[in-house]
Formats: C-alpha cells, sequence, structure tokens
C-alpha cells in the first residue's frame, strides 16, 4: 500500500497501533459486491487551504469524500426508516388492532407472537447488512481519506 | 425460605465480589491516573471484548428480573421491553456508534461541543447525561433491593436497605481505584456468567415442556388467570385509551433511548478505531438479541410453571420471577436442586447489578468532571485533576443513587429503566443527531434541544401518576398528578427535537460551515480521531 511511509510515521501521533482497517486484498474475496471501492485519487483533496479548517472543507468537498458520505447515506437512510417505520407499525398496531393482533397462526401461537419475533429477525438481517456494506463498500476509501487528511493537516498550522 | 440456598448464594456473590476486586486491584497496579486510561481504558480492548462488555452493561437487573417478571405478570404486553431495547440497538450501529466513536474523546458533550461554543454545551450535555444515569441507577438499586428481600426471605427493610448502601459502596471502589478498564473487565465478566445462567434456565424451561413452545404457551395462558387472552397485546396496556397511548410512549422511548445513553456512548471510546466500535456493536446485538429472546422463554416459563398470582405475591411487580423459576426448575422450595439454582441465578442477577451499576457510576462521573467541573471551574482556582474530581463525583453520584434507591423501592425494574430511556431519547438524542449531521445546528440550537427535552421528560415524569396520586405511585398520599402517560416519551422526545430546531432558526449567530465541515470529514474518514 502506497501510503505504508506515512502510516508509520504518523503512528505515533495518531494512537492507532492496531489500525484495525482493512488493507487491500485480504479482508474479502476478489469479486464480492463493490471490490472496486470509491475512485480515490492519489490526491483526492486539493491542497489549496492553509490552516486546519480550510483543509476539512476542501476534504469536504472533494469527490473521494462525497462517495463515501453518498455510500454511507444511500444505505442508512432508507434503512433507518424502513425499521423504524416497521417497528412503530408493530407498537401501534399492538393498541390499535389488538383483535388482529390475537388471531392464532398456529397452535398457541399468534399474530403478535410471529410479528414480534419478526422484529427480532429483521434486526439481525439487517445488523449483517450494514456490517457488510460498510465493510465492502466504505472502510477502504474512508481510510485513505482519513491518511490523507492527517497527513494535509500536520502541515498546517492548527 | 430455607437457610440453605441463603447461604449458598451469599458465598457465591461474596466469590463473585472477591474476583471483582481481585480484578480491580490486579487493573490498578502500576496504572498512572491519566484521563485516557481512567474514562477509555487505554482504548486498546479489542471489538470482540467491548461487544461483551457493551452487552454486560446494557442486559442490566432490568431486563433480566424486570422484564421476565411484567411477561409473567402481563403476557404479551411485557414482550414490547424485549424487542424495543433489541430494535433500538440499530439506531446505535446506524446512525452513531462509528460517527461517535470519530468524534469525540470519553463524553457525549465531546461530539456536540466539537463544533460549538463549548461551555454552554458542555454544562447543557453534562446536566442531562447525570440525570439520565441517576435515574438508571435509582433502577439497579431497586432491582438490588428487591432482590435482597427475596433471598433473605422478604421480613426485614433494614437488610433491603444495607444492601443497597453496600451495592453503592461497593461500585464506588471499583470505579474510583479501576476506572475503565477495571469497569470493562467486570461487564465481561458479568456478560458471560448471565448469558450462561440464561442459557441454563432457557434449556430447562424447554426440556420441561419437552421442546414444545405452544405447551409452555398454552400453560402460560392457564396458569395466568387470563387465559388466551395472555398471549396477545391489552393485558396491561389495553384499557383506556391513555393506557393504549401509553404504550406507545414507552416503545418510542426504549427504541430512540439507548443511543442517549451516556454508559453506552462510552463504551465506544474503549475501541482504537470507528471499525472496531462497529464491530464492537454488531458483537453485542448478536449477544443482546439472543438473550432478550431468552427472556421471553423465562417469562412465559414463569407464568407457566411458577404462576402468575406466587410472582405477584412475592413481589407485586413482578421483579423476583426468575428467581423463582429457578427454584422451580431444579425441584421446587427445600429440594437441593432448586436451592442450588436460586442460588445461582440469585448471585447471577446481583452480578449484573453490581457490573451495571460500576458501568454508569464511571460514565456520570466523567459527564461531571470532563463536562461540567471543566465548564463550571472558575479559571483562576487551583487546578485540580480531572480524575481526582471524577473519583470524587462517583462517590457523591453513588450517595444520590443509594437515597434514592432507597425510596423507590415498590416500582418494577424495567418500568423505572424505561423512564431513564425516555429522558436519554429527550434529551440526549436529539443534540447527538442535529450535530452529526444538520449542517445549520447552532450552539443555541444545541442547548435548547438539551434542555427543551430534558425539563419536559423530567416535569412530566414528576406529574405523572408514577410520582403521585395513584395507590402504586411513589407517594401515594398526594396528589399532583397532572399529566396522565406513565412515560413522558411521546411528548418530550419530539419536544426535543422541536426545540433544536426552534433554537436554530432563532440564533442570531451564522452556522459555521468550516466546523460542520471538519465534524462531517471527521465522522466519516475518522481523521484526527483519538
Amino acid at each position: 500500500m502506497e501510503k505504508e511511509a506515512g502510516r508509520e510515521s504518523a503512528a505515533v501521533r495518531l494512537d492507532d497501533p492496531w489500525d484495525d482497517a482493512p488493507a487491500p486484498g485480504w479482508e474479502e474475496p476478489e469479486g464480492a459486491e463493490g471490490s472496486t471501492p470509491a475512485p480515490v485519487p492519489g490526491r483526492a483533496a486539493p491542497r489549496g487551504g492553509h490552516s486546519a479548517a480550510d483543509i476539512y472543507l476542501d476534504v469536504q468537498r472533494s469527490e473521494a469524500f462525497q462517495e463515501v458520505r453518498r455510500r454511507y447515506r444511500r444505505f442508512v437512510v432508507p434503512a433507518t426508516i424502513a425499521f423504524f417505520v416497521w417497528y412503530l407499525a408493530y407498537v401501534v398496531t399492538a393498541v390499535a388492532a389488538p383483535g388482529l393482533m390475537a388471531r392464532p397462526v398456529a397452535g398457541a401461537v399468534n399474530v403478535a407472537m410471529v410479528v414480534g419475533l419478526g422484529q427480532f429477525l429483521t434486526t439481525f438481517l439487517l445488523t449483517g447488512a450494514y456490517a457488510r456494506h460498510a465493510r465492502l463498500r466504505r472502510d477502504r476509501a474512508a481510510l485513505d481519506l482519513r491518511w490523507e487528511t492527517q497527513e494535509m493537516t500536520r502541515g498546517a498550522g492548527r | 425460605m430455607s437457610g440453605d440456598h441463603q447461604t449458598l448464594a451469599l458465598l457465591l456473590f461474596s466469590a463473585f465480589i472477591a474476583v471483582t476486586l481481585g480484578i480491580t486491584t490486579w487493573v490498578s497496579r502500576n496504572r498512572h491516573g491519566s484521563a485516557e486510561e481512567f474514562y477509555a481504558g487505554g482504548r486498546l480492548f479489542s471489538p470482540m471484548e467491548n461487544g461483551f462488555a457493551i452487552a454486560g452493561d446494557y442486559m442490566s437487573a432490568a431486563s433480566f428480573l424486570g422484564i421476565s417478571g411484567l411477561i409473567a405478570l402481563f403476557g404479551y404486553d411485557g414482550m414490547l421491553y424485549s424487542v424495543g431495547f433489541l430494535v433500538a440497538w440499530l439506531v446505535v450501529l446506524l446512525l452513531v456508534a462509528e460517527l461517535v466513536r470519530n468524534c469525540g474523546r470519553f463524553t457525549l458533550a465531546d461530539v456536540v461541543a466539537a463544533r460549538m461554543a463549548e461551555r454552554p454545551v458542555r454544562i447543557a450535555a453534562g446536566t442531562s447525561s447525570v440525570t439520565v444515569s441517576v435515574l438508571y441507577l435509582v433502577a439497579q438499586m431497586v432491582g438490588a433491593g428487591s432482590l435482597v428481600a427475596l433471598l433473605l426471605g422478604g421480613t426485614s427493610g433494614a437488610a433491603r436497605s444495607w444492601t443497597v448502601i453496600g451495592v453503592g459502596a461497593l461500585m464506588v471502589v471499583y470505579v474510583s481505584l479501576g476506572g475503565m478498564r477495571a469497569t470493562t473487565w467486570i461487564q465481561i465478566v458479568k456478560a458471560v456468567l448471565l448469558m450462561a445462567g440464561t442459557v441454563v434456565l432457557t434449556v430447562l424451561v424447554l426440556v420441561h415442556f419437552h421442546g414444545n413452545v405452544n405447551e409452555l404457551l398454552n400453560s402460560a395462558a392457564d396458569r395466568s388467570g387470563h387465559g388466551k387472552e395472555f398471549l396477545s397485546p391489552g393485558l396491561r396496556y389495553g384499557g383506556g385509551w391513555t393506557a393504549r397511548i401509553d404504550f406507545i410512549s414507552l416503545g418510542l422511548a426504549l427504541v430512540l433511548g439507548t443511543a442517549g445513553l451516556p454508559h453506552i456512548l462510552s463504551r465506544f471510546y474503549t475501541v482504537p478505531t470507528a471499525r472496531a466500535a462497529r464491530r464492537s456493536v454488531v458483537w453485542s446485538i448478536g449477544l443482546i438479541g439472543s438473550f432478550y429472546l431468552m427472556t421471553i422463554v423465562l417469562g412465559f416459563g414463569a407464568a407457566a410453571l411458577v404462576g402468575s398470582a406466587d410472582v405477584r405475591e412475592s413481589n407485586p411487580a413482578g421483579n423476583t420471577a426468575v428467581p423463582l423459576l429457578a427454584m422451580v426448575l431444579g425441584g421446587g422450595d427445600g429440594s437441593t436442586g432448586g436451592t442450588i439454582l436460586f442460588a445461582v441465578v440469585a448471585a447471577v442477577a446481583f452480578a449484573t447489578i453490581l457490573a451495571v451499576v460500576a458501568g454508569i457510576t464511571l460514565a456520570s462521573s466523567a459527564s461531571v468532571a470532563h463536562d461540567l467541573y471543566a465548564s463550571l471551574k472558575r479559571p483562576g482556582s487551583r487546578q485540580r485533576s480531572e480524575v481526582t474530581v471524577a473519583r470524587v463525583a462517583a462517590a457523591g453520584i453513588g450517595v444520590v443513587a443509594i437515597g434514592l434507591g432507597l425510596l423507590a423501592q415498590d416500582l418494577n425494574v424495567a418500568f423505572l429503566v424505561g423512564l431513564a430511556f425516555a429522558v436519554a431519547a429527550s434529551a440526549n438524542l436529539p443534540v447527538l443527531l442535529y450535530s452529526l449531521f444538520w449542517r445549520n445546528f447552532t450552539t443555541r440550537g444545541a442547548v435548547w434541544s438539551v434542555y427543551g427535552g430534558l425539563i419536559p421528560a423530567v416535569l412530566l415524569v414528576v406529574l405523572s401518576p408514577v410520582v403521585s396520586g395513584s395507590p402504586s405511585s411513589l407517594f401515594p398520599g398526594v396528589d399532583f398528578q397532572v399529566f396522565p402517560l406513565e412515560n413522558p416519551g411521546l411528548v418530550s422526545i419530539p419536544l426535543g427535537f422541536l426545540a433544536g430546531w426552534a433554537g436554530t432558526v432563532t440564533a442570531n449567530e451564522p452556522p459555521d460551515a468550516a466546523k460542520h465541515a471538519e465534524i462531517e470529514v471527521r465522522a466519516l474518514t475518522g481523521a484526527g480521531a483519538v
């Protein structure tokens, strides 16, 4: 990885000795979903600014950062709306239509039980999906941006 | 109750105390009292360790004793707690964990103060964090009290009070000597114990019914005295429209409260990166989800095997359903198996309470020292180390929690936690989400949103039937009840969000684009994270 040198020199200051983010090629099998991450150009953010504030503004405007943010939001916004509506529907139905919820499905198990357990199931599924999405689509690009931003802010007078 | 299980339970519990005190001394040897060490345990826990610790922090006595008790008494309506407590983790995972890890250092206020005027924001967020923590602590203390009342035969109020005091004193020792590192290890030990105990009981319940869930549910319905109604919604929250709206209010508080709990937020700072924070949450969702699934089995099991009437007789709020269930599963009162199982469960529940209490005390002492003391001290005053202040604060919070815990002994633990969640969701969550996601958010908006959620939430609780005006309230003798709902969430959470919006649009200061850029870049990439 071409950032290796920069990372080592920055290690003490970063207090991040584990470098928990994935290096290319060992975390995920090739050909997995989104195996081509965000187009992170070698110098994503223009080096126009001199102060740290300018640098953060520049990074925020850069295409690489916008891509990371887009990917995060595109997953999180619909997912949050979906699980929240589904949970609220569960709670409201319990008090608004108890008759429906009490309808038996199989033996003593009724609709209310099935929906309640369904909440557990969807929570587990969404957790898995989010973790996978973040790992495959976001982590690498975000890490590259992190090192670049830190390189730049180190040079700038804070 | 015979003396055997008392002795055994006390023995097991003493063993747990010995082990945890051992951890505390071992961990705190050769440690310098740096803030990094005290509040965040050096930030070098692995995701799995932190996942267990989060689960340990979260699976409180409220869950183990309270939820199962509510299910044993009210059947399906108790299940809402299980579902809400779990679904809430999606808010944490998707919107909070990674971003907070990247932007903050020790507390919730760090995240907000990163882009706002520091002093007012710290005072506001610190105040609300301490309030939430104290409410949550009271719930744990009440759990400890009812457990001991059961253990010692429920005869002496003095024993109960001394337990509450003892738990409080122990937690102060853990926290002030061991800091975050010791607290984390205590959480991990406790999470493993609690999971093991719950798995054993669940398996025993299922074996008792030959793995037939249908039979379990049917016997639960039969012995509850409510028949089929026991298995569908409406038993506790089905009456008038107030009760139904109360249910929605509680549901909202549960799902939005977790992400505002200070002791949960501070756990994300114990791992090195945002990615590790995410992976800890994934671990904890797995653990917490399976745990809550099992509490459902235990609740219906207690209804089926102990009977709702007996549960209610032992503790009107249902807090002792699980220990009673353990007694029956082991062979009944007086049998060896029953004695052992009862003692084990009681000891596990006690360990749970101690660990959670330690976690919350640590988080709130961090809020006091890092946010309130650091902002309120006079510039010229003698410089004390922040960690020293935090240690003293832990003792002070312990005293307050003990006092309130003695007052609130007859309320259901899960229900009390529901209140803490409502305050967290109203005061802490809006300001956190606005700070992370809203470009135009301002200092005034931040301060308004904290107080605009905190004050209505606390005020509505004071004016609710929980505090006065009904036979089961805190002060049954007086009546200043105005607000009909027991849980304020439905009103106070929107108010918190509304106040943050209003404060922002009426502010004179222009939003700081550079600060927003900084927090957004830092949140999503981890640049400059400590």
